[in-house]
C-alpha cells in the first residue's frame, strides 16, 4: 500500500495527531488542490465572462477548462451539461425548481429511497406538497439493501421522477442505480442520481448509466468547499427554466423582459467561486493520478479490516450490509447502550474524528427504529492504524460507561 | 474530559431518579434538539399556590450530559420557590455561556455546577442546556 506516501499529500492529516474518520462528512484536501486554488488568487484573479482584457480571459480559459475536465470525469456527452453551483444540495434544488415544479402534476407519484440524504428528500416534499403529488419511499431490506421487488413495486407508470442515492452515507450501501434508472425509463420516470458519496469512491459513467440528472459536492472529492455539480441531458436542461435570475445568465434585458443565455449560464447567475472550481480541476487530477482501481484497493482492505476488528467488539452493533461487495465509504454503528455523541465526545478526546447524529438522514433513522448513529467513514490517507485508534478509544469508551449500565 | 464524564453525572445520566412520570403534575413540555434527535418530557408538580415546585421528573432520550443535566437540575430545584428556580437557571445558563466564572456566585447551583468545563466542549454545550431552557420557557409560560 503506498498510504505512506498519500499521507504526506494532506497537510491536515499529517500535521495533526489525529484519525480522520469522517470524510464523508468532507474530505481533507491534497496540496495540490490548496496551491491551486491559492495560485489563481495570486496569479490570475479576475471575474471571467466579463473582461475584454487578457487577465479576465485568462480566468474564464480556466473555468472553462475545469468544466471540460469535469464532463470528461463524469463522461458527459459535452461540457455545457455540467452546471456548476455552490454543491449538491443547491444542485437538487435547481432541478426540484427548474424540472420538478413544472413537470409534476397533480397525483403524479415521486419516488425516493428511504436512504435519501435530507438534500435530495426535502425538496422533493416541498414539489410533491406545491403539487398535489404523491412522495412514496423504496425501503430497504433486512440486509440494508433495496430489493428488486422493492424497486419494482414502488416505481409505477404514475411516477414522474425517482431520487436515488448512489451510495447511502449512513449505510454505505452501494445501490444498483444502473438498474433503477433502466426500470424508472422502462415506467417514463425521470432519474435524480446523488452522486456525493460515491464520486470520491466509484467511477460516475454518467452515459453507461443513461442517468438523467447527476449531482455531487467538489468537498467530499478532495476538492475546496463551495463548488458543486449538476449533469443533466441536454433534452432536459435546454426545457428547464432558470433557477436562479441575474448576472451572467441572461442575453438582453429590457425594463419588462429578458432573454436568457444557453447552457450552461442560464444556471450559474452570478459570479462564480472560481477559486473552488478550479481546486476541483486539480482534484480531478488527483484522483486520476491514483486511479479508481487504486483507490478502491485501499478502502476495501480498509473497510474489511475496519469489519474483522469492530465484530471482534461485542458491545458495538453494526448497520451494515453483510454484502460487502455492495458497500462503499462508511460504517454505522453504536456501542450499546451508550448515546453516539457520548461515544464521539470520548473518541475525540483520544484523537479519533467521528460523525455522530442522524446523518441528515432521519426518515432512515426513524425506519430503522434508531435515534442516531456513529458513524466512520474512509478515504485514500486513511491506515489501518487509524482504526487501530478507534478501536482502542472504543473499548476505553465502553469500559468508562459499563460499570453505571444497569 | 474525563471530569466531565465523573461519577456524579454518569450516575445521573444511567440511573436517575427523576426520570420517571409524575402521577400528578400542572405542567408539563416537551424539549428537543434537532440536530442531535434528544428529545425530553419534563413534567413538574407546584403547590398550591404556585410558588414552589414540589416535585419534577423527566423521561426521553438523549446523552449521558443532556440525561444528566437533567436530573441534576430536577434534584437541585425540588423544593425551591418559583422565583429562586429562576435565579439559579439564568445562573446556569451564565455560567456555561461563561458569563459568570466566580465560584461564589455559582453555589447556588449546587451540583449541576459538575457541567462548568461543557463550556470547553462547545459541540456539548446545546445538549447541557436542554433542560434548562425548556424549564426556563414552562416557568416563563405559566406566569401567563
Amino acid at each position: 500500500m503506498l498510504s505512506d506516501e498519500i499521507i504526506k499529500d494532506f497537510p491536515v492529516i499529517m500535521h495533526n495527531d489525529i484519525a480522520y474518520l469522517d470524510s464523508a462528512a468532507t474530505s481533507q484536501k491534497p496540496q495540490s488542490v490548496i496551491d491551486v486554488e491559492k495560485e489563481y488568487y495570486e496569479t490570475i484573479n479576475s471575474n471571467p465572462h466579463r473582461g475584454a482584457y487578457s487577465l479576465s480571459i485568462e480566468a474564464t480559459k480556466a473555468y472553462e477548462e475545469a468544466r471540460e475536465k469535469v464532463a470528461k470525469f463524469i463522461n458527459a456527452e459535452n461540457p455545457f451539461q455540467i452546471i456548476f453551483s455552490k454543491n449538491a444540495t443547491e444542485s437538487l434544488n435547481l432541478i426540484a425548481y427548474s424540472y420538478g415544479l413544472t413537470n409534476v402534476e397533480q397525483d403524479d407519484e415521486i419516488v425516493l429511497s428511504i436512504m435519501e440524504h435530507h438534500s435530495n428528500l426535502v425538496p422533493w416534499q416541498f414539489v410533491a406538497k406545491s403539487k398535489n403529488a404523491k412522495l412514496n419511499y423504496m425501503y430497504i431490506n433486512e440486509n440494508f439493501e433495496l430489493s428488486d421487488e422493492e424497486i419494482e413495486k414502488k416505481i409505477t407508470s404514475k411516477t414522474k421522477i425517482v431520487g436515488i442515492t448512489y451510495v447511502s452515507n449512513v449505510t454505505g450501501t452501494v445501490n444498483d442505480v444502473k438498474k433503477i434508472i433502466r426500470i424508472a425509463h422502462s415506467k417514463g420516470a425521470v432519474v435524480v442520481l446523488d452522486a456525493s458519496q460515491a464520486i470520491s469512491h466509484i467511477k460516475v459513467d454518467v452515459q453507461n448509466l443513461d442517468a438523467d440528472f447527476v449531482v455531487f459536492s467538489g468537498h467530499k472529492m478532495y476538492a475546496p468547499m463551495g463548488v458543486g455539480i449538476l449533469y443533466g441531458k441536454k433534452n432536459l436542461l435546454e426545457k428547464m427554466n432558470p433557477f436562479l435570475m441575474g448576472g451572467d445568465m441572461i442575453e438582453y434585458v429590457y425594463e419588462q423582459d429578458t432573454t436568457f443565455a444557453k447552457l450552461p449560464s442560464k444556471f450559474e447567475a452570478g459570479t462564480q467561486n472560481v477559486g473552488a472550481v478550479i481546486g476541483l480541476s486539480k482534484a480531478i487530477d488527483y484522483i486520476e493520478s491514483i486511479g479508481y482501481d487504486k483507490i478502491q484497493e485501499i478502502e476495501h482492505e480498509l473497510i474489511d479490516y475496519a469489519m474483522i476488528e469492530l465484530k471482534k467488539l461485542d458491545f458495538i452493533e453494526l448497520y451494515i450490509t453483510p454484502n460487502l461487495e455492495n458497500h462503499s465509504g462508511v460504517i454505522s454503528f453504536n456501542i450499546k447502550k451508550i448515546h453516539p455523541h457520548d461515544v464521539a465526545s470520548i473518541l475525540d478526546s483520544n484523537g479519533v474524528c467521528v460523525r455522530s447524529g442522524n446523518h441528515c438522514a432521519q426518515p432512515l433513522m426513524r425506519f430503522l427504529n434508531i435515534d442516531s448513529t456513529c458513524r466512520i467513514s474512509f478515504a485514500i490517507y486513511n491506515t489501518k492504524s487509524d482504526i487501530d485508534r478507534l478501536v482502542e478509544a472504543l473499548k476505553k469508551t465502553y469500559d468508562k460507561f459499563k460499570q453505571y449500565i444497569k | 474530559m474525563d471530569d466531565l464524564y465523573n461519577d456524579l453525572i454518569m450516575e445521573h445520566s444511567m440511573n436517575s431518579p427523576y426520570k420517571k412520570d409524575l402521577k400528578c403534575c400542572n405542567m408539563c413540555a416537551m424539549g428537543h434538539n434537532p440536530n442531535c434527535g434528544d428529545e425530553l418530557k419534563l413534567e413538574i408538580k407546584l403547590s398550591d399556590d404556585k410558588k414552589i415546585i414540589e416535585d419534577m421528573a423527566f423521561s426521553g432520550h438523549g446523552c449521558a450530559i443532556s440525561q444528566a443535566s437533567a436530573s441534576i437540575m430536577i434534584e437541585t430545584l425540588i423544593g425551591k420557590t418559583v422565583e429562586e428556580a429562576k435565579e439559579i437557571i439564568k445562573t446556569y445558563i451564565a455560567m456555561i455561556k461563561r458569563e459568570i466564572t466566580d465560584e461564589n456566585q455559582l453555589k447556588m447551583i449546587e451540583d449541576a455546577i459538575a457541567f462548568k468545563n461543557i463550556s470547553n466542549m462547545p459541540a456539548r454545550v446545546k445538549c447541557a442546556l436542554l433542560a434548562w431552557h425548556t424549564l426556563e420557557d414552562m416557568l416563563e409560560e405559566s406566569k401567563k
